[in-house]
């Protein structure tokens, strides 16, 4: 099984260092924002990867989430609502040596950019999507968004939204993607520990975050994050080990049929050997999209890699085409095939 | 006998599933190879299989071949080849008196007049007594000409098409081997097939030379310029004009494209070059196509997306972005009949004011626009180097007239094509990379392609400061971008040829047209010029920024008829752009090209003295 396990190269002290990743614009995220947590966690992971500096493309569509080229050192495209996700696949494609990651949204990705974020991952085209979630519009100032919750008041729903949220990772596992990903932007450490694996896998990799918006929606994520109650509903999943939770790690998930169920070892001859073991790189994605499902408070929400099987990516396809291709190209240049067919002469 | 001809109008008409288009190209080719100047018009339904029999399923291919110069598929057939009654009806108008009709008699049994509810077959009634009928029982004694191949009475039926072009081939004195080679390669793994189409086509030559109801024609070679030809259509034009800027730069090409009637056969043909590293990406839609050619552009290869004009409304958006962040791209406009699904597969040029102005906000980019299917080559060319060197969007629009019709084309040399000088941004350590700085004669960026060491920079939507390119909402510097970028694009009349005028540069009347027009124009306003009339053309192939002598070149004359194939787009941007003159105009917007008698008839209007 671990053979199958994803690798990537951390090259002990590199050259650069976080600050090499912090441009000179001054960042302009609300106090308190989430966010900032997630710039700092990602200048943290990029000096640890054997990466260098300019390979890094950050491409980025529209929303707080969209900004965040600005403030890498690196190379970065801030682009258009939604479409992030298509022009991260023209970078990859015109040079497939780049390290491409695109930052986004709740609504970005999963509203007006839906079509291309599921296309993006059926193709499983080599570039890391990281999905800050905190289920609203922030830079419109406070709509519902395809993940908030049911009954959310906002300035768009007085009356409360009567939609039915996304699971993006149900919705990543459904359009046959590859790796997901679920981290939290309380938990620096982990989040970049999760960057280095999503650069780690070779084909579309999402990373959710639970990010927490103070202006408009603080709070939505209090039940997994606060201090009181993260340990009851966090289920912190690593490859390999049973499904453990609680302050006591006295809980854990158990396969009832074909269904999950939150038990308690010790009671009811519950042990350890009754629980889950997570396998990330079962191909199958029933378990998968089970776990990337639940919800608090009737589960712990899973963090860690939940999915990442090896597939073959869009990219090497291509590229395994146009070698192929070489091997028996009909014309050798343009004038070649120009002259090429049926041709004649006027004298 | 043999008459000859100086020029002739052939048109094959059947059922979509037919194989006219197939017949009709056949036709072409072996016309070609004799040395005749030529043009096609190839008219069909967007339907793929409309019922057979009915109006909406009929499919024809026209071709006019002459020993002297064409240039468009003419408009009145002398030949007609009608498979059933529908074909029949719909181009009997566009039948020249005394033409002649080859019509399969077959096709004309009960059923198939039932469908178009005629009482009467025409091809017994004294429906056409003004015209040369040749009743030809095709689908019968195609069937009786490869009744001992074994094969079943579908795929017998299917080789009807290659008896009909064998009676042409009869009547207008073709060679016949090019399609017999033709043949062989086609079904060179299906060798029964392959033999029952050659066995069709020769029983098709051989009842016409049997029945000899007229007498037979040629047309001989044309006197064209010496040298190498082939055919080519407009489609194919583009998709090479592209590969020859991919050599030339050596940059790859990178083609992001949905399938959308009339453009898809440019990523069909550009997808067969893999090889020359061209990326074709069939992206999940118009904005994602566009989108991954601005990606490509950004990471250094040569980003091209392709469209029609419901595609290039979706495009829009994103064709701000590239505005905004100055980077090359190429869009492609295969113009189709309108507003909204329209006339998919019919010719228009209504999507003018579209690629001029349909963005959001002020977004000028270059918009060019090929006039004939070859030079479609040059224009794809142009457009990849004015794109690179201005780093700016540019617009091609063809049209789906110039798409699928296929004329005879001098093959040039990619060799003799133009430079393209690449901006590219090198690394200097004495000078930091701004990536707004500019040429100081182009007003052009310089490229930074991600991966370079030390250009590392951050790019986007939103206003940049002039110059370091951070983002910056100050009123005035956002003013200032607005000119830099206006006057980049102005520019460019610097560096592209300045308008010509067929006929004198001064004189009465001044016909102006642009794009896939050209051919109908040349020959009614030559034929006008011929007869003595005082009466030029000026055809425009760039149309923003337009040439630097546009304005001199209109006020040469007393009047100016602007003809377009739309209700008048070219004469108002004209009229927007030079006030002083006045502008009459002719316009037609029926899906179909001009017709040299129609313009004949209109100009001779403003010619009346």
């Amino acid at each position: 099984m671990m053979a199958e396990a994803e690798t990537i190269n951390i090259k002990a002290p590199v050259k650069l260092t976080k600050k090499d990743f912090t441009s000179d614009q001054v960042v302009r995220w609300c106090p308190g924002c989430g966010d900032y947590a997630i710039l700092a966690a990602m200048q943290t992971a990029l000096p640890m990867l054997d990466i260098p500096r300019e390979n890094h493309v950050f491409v980025s569509g529209i929303g707080c989430a969209a900004r965040f080229p600005y403030y890498m050192e690196t190379y970065g495209f801030h682009t258009l609502h939604g479409r992030a996700p298509s022009i991260a696949t023209g970078v990859k494609l015109a040079n497939p040596h780049l390290t491409v990651w695109e930052m986004t949204g709740d609504g970005d990705s999963l509203s007006i950019g839906g079509n291309h974020f599921i296309h993006t991952l059926r193709r499983n085209i080599d570039i890391n999507i990281i999905l800050f979630n905190n289920e609203i519009y922030g830079l419109t100032k406070g709509q519902y968004s395809p993940t908030s919750k049911k009954g959310l008041v906002t300035k768009s729903t007085p009356y409360g939204s009567v939609e039915t949220p996304f699971s993006p990772g149900e919705l990543v596992i459904g359009a046959l993607g590859s790796f997901f990903a679920r981290t939290i932007d309380t938990n620096p450490k982990h989040m970049a520990d999760t960057f280095i694996k999503s650069v780690g896998h070779k084909g579309t990799s999402v990373v959710e975050i639970l990010q927490n918006c103070v202006i408009f929606n603080d709070g939505t994520h209090d039940l997994i994050t606060s201090k009181d109650t993260k340990d009851d509903y966090q289920l912190l999943l690593e490859h390999g080990k049973p499904m453990i939770f609680g302050k006591e790690k006295n809980k854990g998930i158990k396969l009832n049929g074909l269904k999950l169920e939150v038990v308690k070892l010790g009671e009811n001859g519950i042990t350890e050997k009754d629980l889950l073991v997570h396998d990330a790189y079962e191909a199958d994605p029933t378990l998968h999209s089970m776990l990337a499902r639940m919800q608090a408070p009737a589960f712990p929400v899973a963090i860690g890699v939940i999915r990442a099987v090896k597939q073959p990516t869009y990219n090497d396809l291509v590229f395994e085409q146009i070698e192929n291709s070489k091997q028996k190209q009909k014309f050798k240049t343009v004038n070649d095939l120009l002259n090429s067919g049926e041709t004649w002469i006027v004298e | 006998m043999v008459q000859e001809l100086e020029k002739v109008v052939v048109k094959f008409a059947g059922d979509s599933g037919d194989g006219m288009q197939l017949t009709g190209s056949q036709f072409t080719n072996t016309s070609a190879l004799m040395g005749n100047d030529l043009s096609t018009f190839p008219d069909f339904p967007a339907e793929i299989r409309a019922p057979a029999g009915t109006y909406a399923g009929v499919s024809g291919f026209q071709v006019q071949i002459g020993n002297t110069e064409i240039n468009t598929p003419g408009d009145e057939v002398d030949v007609l080849v009608a498979m059933n009654p529908a074909a029949l009806k719909v181009n009997l108008h566009s039948l020249k008196k005394g033409g002649i009709i080859i019509a399969d008699s077959d096709g004309f049994d009960p059923k198939n007049l039932n469908k178009i509810n005629l009482s009467s077959n025409p091809i017994e009634d004294d429906t056409l007594s003004e015209y040369k009928l040749i009743k030809a029982p095709i689908t019968s004694l195609t069937k009786k000409s490869i009744e001992g191949l074994g094969l079943d009475t579908k795929s017998q039926a299917r080789c009807k098409n290659m008896f009909s072009l064998g009676v042409m081939y009869w009547l207008f004195n073709r060679n016949i081997d090019s399609t017999v080679a033709f043949i062989d390669q086609k079904f060179k793994k299906d060798l029964q097939l392959g033999d029952a189409n050659k066995k069709a086509l020769f029983a098709g030559y051989h009842f016409g030379e049997t029945i000899e109801a007229t007498p037979s024609y040629t047309v001989k070679p044309a006197k064209i310029a010496a040298g190498k030809y082939r055919q080519i259509t407009g489609n194919t034009a583009l998709a090479w004009g592209l590969l020859a800027a991919s050599e030339k730069t050596a940059k790859h090409l990178f083609f992001g494209s949905y399938p959308i009637t009339p453009a898809s056969d440019i990523l069909h043909e550009l997808s067969k070059y893999k090889y020359w590293d061209v990326k074709t990406f069939q992206a999940e839609d118009e904005i994602a196509a566009i989108c991954s050619a601005i990606g490509a552009s950004y990471a250094g290869d040569i980003g091209v997306t392709c469209t029609a004009g419901p595609g290039l409304s979706l495009k829009a958006e994103a064709m701000g972005l590239a505005i905004m962040t100055e980077l090359p791209l190429v869009i492609i406009d295969v113009q189709r009949g309108g507003p909204s699904t329209g006339l998919p597969t019919k010719t228009e040029q209504a999507d003018l004011l579209q690629a001029l102005y349909g963005r959001h906000a002020e977004s000028p980019l270059i918009v060019i626009a090929p006039n004939t299917a070859s030079n479609c080559f040059d224009f794809a060319y142009m457009a990849v180097k004015l794109s690179i060197e201005h780093m700016t969007p540019v617009i091609i629009l063809s049209d789906a007239y110039l798409a699928n019709g296929s004329e005879p084309w001098k093959i040039p040399s990619v060799n003799n094509l133009p430079a393209i000088q690449i901006p590219i941004a090198k690394f200097d350590a004495e000078n930091k990379y701004f990536p707004y700085e500019r040429n100081v004669e182009k007003l052009s960026r310089y490229w930074a392609v991600p991966g370079t060491k030390g250009l590392e920079h951050r790019i986007g939507g939103l206003e940049k400061e002039d110059k370091t390119g951070s983002v910056s909402y100050d009123p005035v510097n956002h003013e200032k971008m607005i000119h830099i970028r206006a006057e980049k694009v102005a520019r460019v009349a610097q560096y592209i040829p300045e308008q010509t005028v067929i006929g004198k540069e001064k004189s009465e009347l001044l016909v102006v047209g642009w794009g896939g027009t050209y051919g109908a124009l040349l020959t009614a306003v030559k034929e006008l010029q011929l007869e003595n009339e005082s009466i030029s053309l000026a055809h425009f192939n760039y149309l923003n920024p337009l040439p630097k002598n546009t304005a001199e070149v209109l006020g040469n004359f007393k009047k100016i008829l602007v003809c377009e194939l739309n209700t008048g787009q070219f004469a108002h941007y004209l009229r927007a752009s030079f006030p002083q003159f006045k502008y009459e105009q002719y316009n037609k917007i029926q899906g179909l090209p001009f017709g040299v008698r129609e313009l004949k008839e209109q100009i001779k209007k403003y010619l009346i003295k």
